[in-house]
């Protein structure tokens, strides 16, 4: 009986502590900077499109709602020609990102995408691509790739070394 | 009383109920939310009052689905009485002196008949309903107000005993000096739990009982029939509570400096956030539990008071 009446005092005093809500329009949520939100295509230093359009990210979606067409410049670098993030269908699970070999898929910290037409949920590349490094400043993957595409000569790379003439190891 | 003053009255007084029942849509929300640590409701005007306009408009519009099992005309009728006999209830209550429906001499008897017919329409909504889960509820109900009725009443008589009549204006009359709670404190206690076993409000709503029963007897009803129920219960607590003030704290009693009807209502509505306070601490207890506190305790403890009420009035009348 007395546990009865102190709960209910207790209870009552909580009239007076600070409360938890958070009010959201008017006062943002902290959001973490690897917090998982509106995925980006991100872009290398020299300001080339990061993606190789190898598939990956597509392949690990376990919700199928990524879609793109790879395609290669006058270089042979690898682009996508078309890049689609269904928004409807994606859970934010981050595991394109995990697959992504290049950085250049990344998922940033923006939840505020609600939109009246379901239609404009779906992201076109221009929607996607942004002018930035996002969270890998410095990465250039062609410039440790092996193969040349116009961004450094064959052999040309950080840790690499110049191709080896293999007619010269002829005995 | 002239006769329009007399319609002024009721239809100020059905008013008044029913916009207070419908305004504690809002004042449950927002203070169990701030019992909480939350806000509550606060975005639709001033400090989220028009909530209330709100939910009752999505109560409207909600499809108002009668199941082909059920028994209609009494699924259509079991949520008119809860409304009904709660309100019917309120012709007894002084608000202020002169203000009052009808001050019947039998004032009291009246208001346990109207709640003892408050339970049909939980016994009936259960019933017609024709679902195991809604019967189970019904039943509960049935047999936690038989209990909780009788005590309620005996716990009324002790004040009775000192005033010398049902009449709740002479009730509140006689606590000029000295609120009956002071007299009375084990009754006003009693009443008050009853109070809550009567409106099934939690902790002792076991007749719906979300987490065993579902809804228990409303867990087919939808739309307006369901909002009734809802209302019904509103206008329960407000009953109740205007019921506490009336008989243990003084009624429309209060210094001076303002009205008395000011009075009533203030102390009727820290009742009901009293109300509101105990759904947000306490849990539910278990069927059985709720039986045995109502039988083995608080009947022989509300005849005790009323033993000594009565031998210590016979003393004092010499
Ligand atoms: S975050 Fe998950 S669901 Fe969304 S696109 Fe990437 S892999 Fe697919
Ligand atoms: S975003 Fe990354 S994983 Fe997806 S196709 Fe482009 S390079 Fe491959």
């Amino acid at each position: 009986m007395f546990s009865h009446i102190r709960t209910i005092w207790l209870t009552f005093l909580h009239l007076f502590k600070k409360k938890v809500t958070i009010e959201y329009p008017e006062e943002k949520v902290k959001l973490h900077p690897r917090w998982r939100g509106r995925i980006v295509l991100t872009k290398d230093p020299d300001g080339g499109e990061r993606c190789v359009g190898c598939y990956l990210c597509a392949a690990a979606c376990p919700v199928d709602c990524i879609a793109l067409q790879a395609t290669e410049d006058e270089n042979g670098r690898r682009y996508p020609e078309f890049f689609r993030i269904n928004f409807s269908r994606c859970i934010f699970c981050g595991f394109c990102e995990e697959a992504c070999p290049t950085y250049a898929i990344q998922l940033i910290p923006d939840f505020e995408m609600g939109e009246y037409k379901r239609q404009n949920l779906v992201f076109e590349k221009e929607d996607l691509l942004i002018n930035s490094q996002g969270k890998y400043p410095g990465y250039n993957f062609y410039q440790v790739a092996g193969i040349q595409a116009g961004v450094k000569g064959k052999g040309e790379g950080d840790n690499e070394e110049p191709p080896v003439d293999v007619h010269s190891l002829l005995p | 009383m002239t006769v329009t003053q007399h319609v002024l009255i009721v239809v100020g007084v059905l008013f008044v109920m029913l916009n207070i029942a419908a305004g504690l849509i809002w004042v449950e929300r927002r203070m169990l939310a701030l019992w909480q640590d939350r806000l509550g409701p606060n975005r639709a005007g001033p400090l989220g009052i028009f909530i209330v306009v709100a939910d009752t408009l999505k109560l409207f519009f909600k499809e108002d689905w009668i199941p082909p099992f059920a028994d209609k005309k009494v699924f259509v009728l079991a949520p008119a009485i809860v409304v009904g006999s709660a309100l019917l209830s309120f012709v007894i209550i002084p608000f202020a002196p002169g203000i009052v429906v009808a001050d019947l001499n039998v004032g009291l008897l009246f208001f346990l008949a109207m709640s003892s017919i408050g339970v049909y329409s939980i016994v009936l909504g259960g019933w017609a309903s024709n679902n195991k889960y809604s019967l189970l509820g019904a039943l509960r109900g049935a047999s936690q107000m038989i209990a909780y009725e009788v005590f309620m009443g005996l716990s009324l008589m002790g004040v009775v005993m000192l005033t010398g009549s049902f009449k709740l204006s002479d009730i509140v009359a006689a606590q000029q000096d000295m609120w009956f709670i002071i007299k009375q404190p084990v009754a006003a206690i009693i009443f008050f739990i009853a109070g809550i076993a009567e409106t099934h409000r939690l902790p002792f709503d076991i007749p719906e009982a979300e987490s065993e029963l579902i809804a228990g007897f409303h867990a087919e009803y939808s739309g307006m029939k369901f909002g009734m129920f809802f209302v019904g219960e509103y206008i329960g607590i407000t009953l109740i509570s205007s019921m506490m003030t009336t008989m243990f704290f003084g009624g429309w009693l209060g210094p001076a400096f303002l009205p008395p009807w000011a009075w009533f209502f203030i102390k009727t509505f820290a009742f009901i956030l009293f109300f509101i306070l105990l759904r947000a601490s306490l849990p539910r207890p278990r069927y059985d539990q709720l039986m045995e506190t109502g039988w083995k305790i608080l009947l022989p403890l509300v005849l005790v008071n009323l033993l000594v009420t009565g031998a210590v009035a016979l003393w004092t009348r010499g």
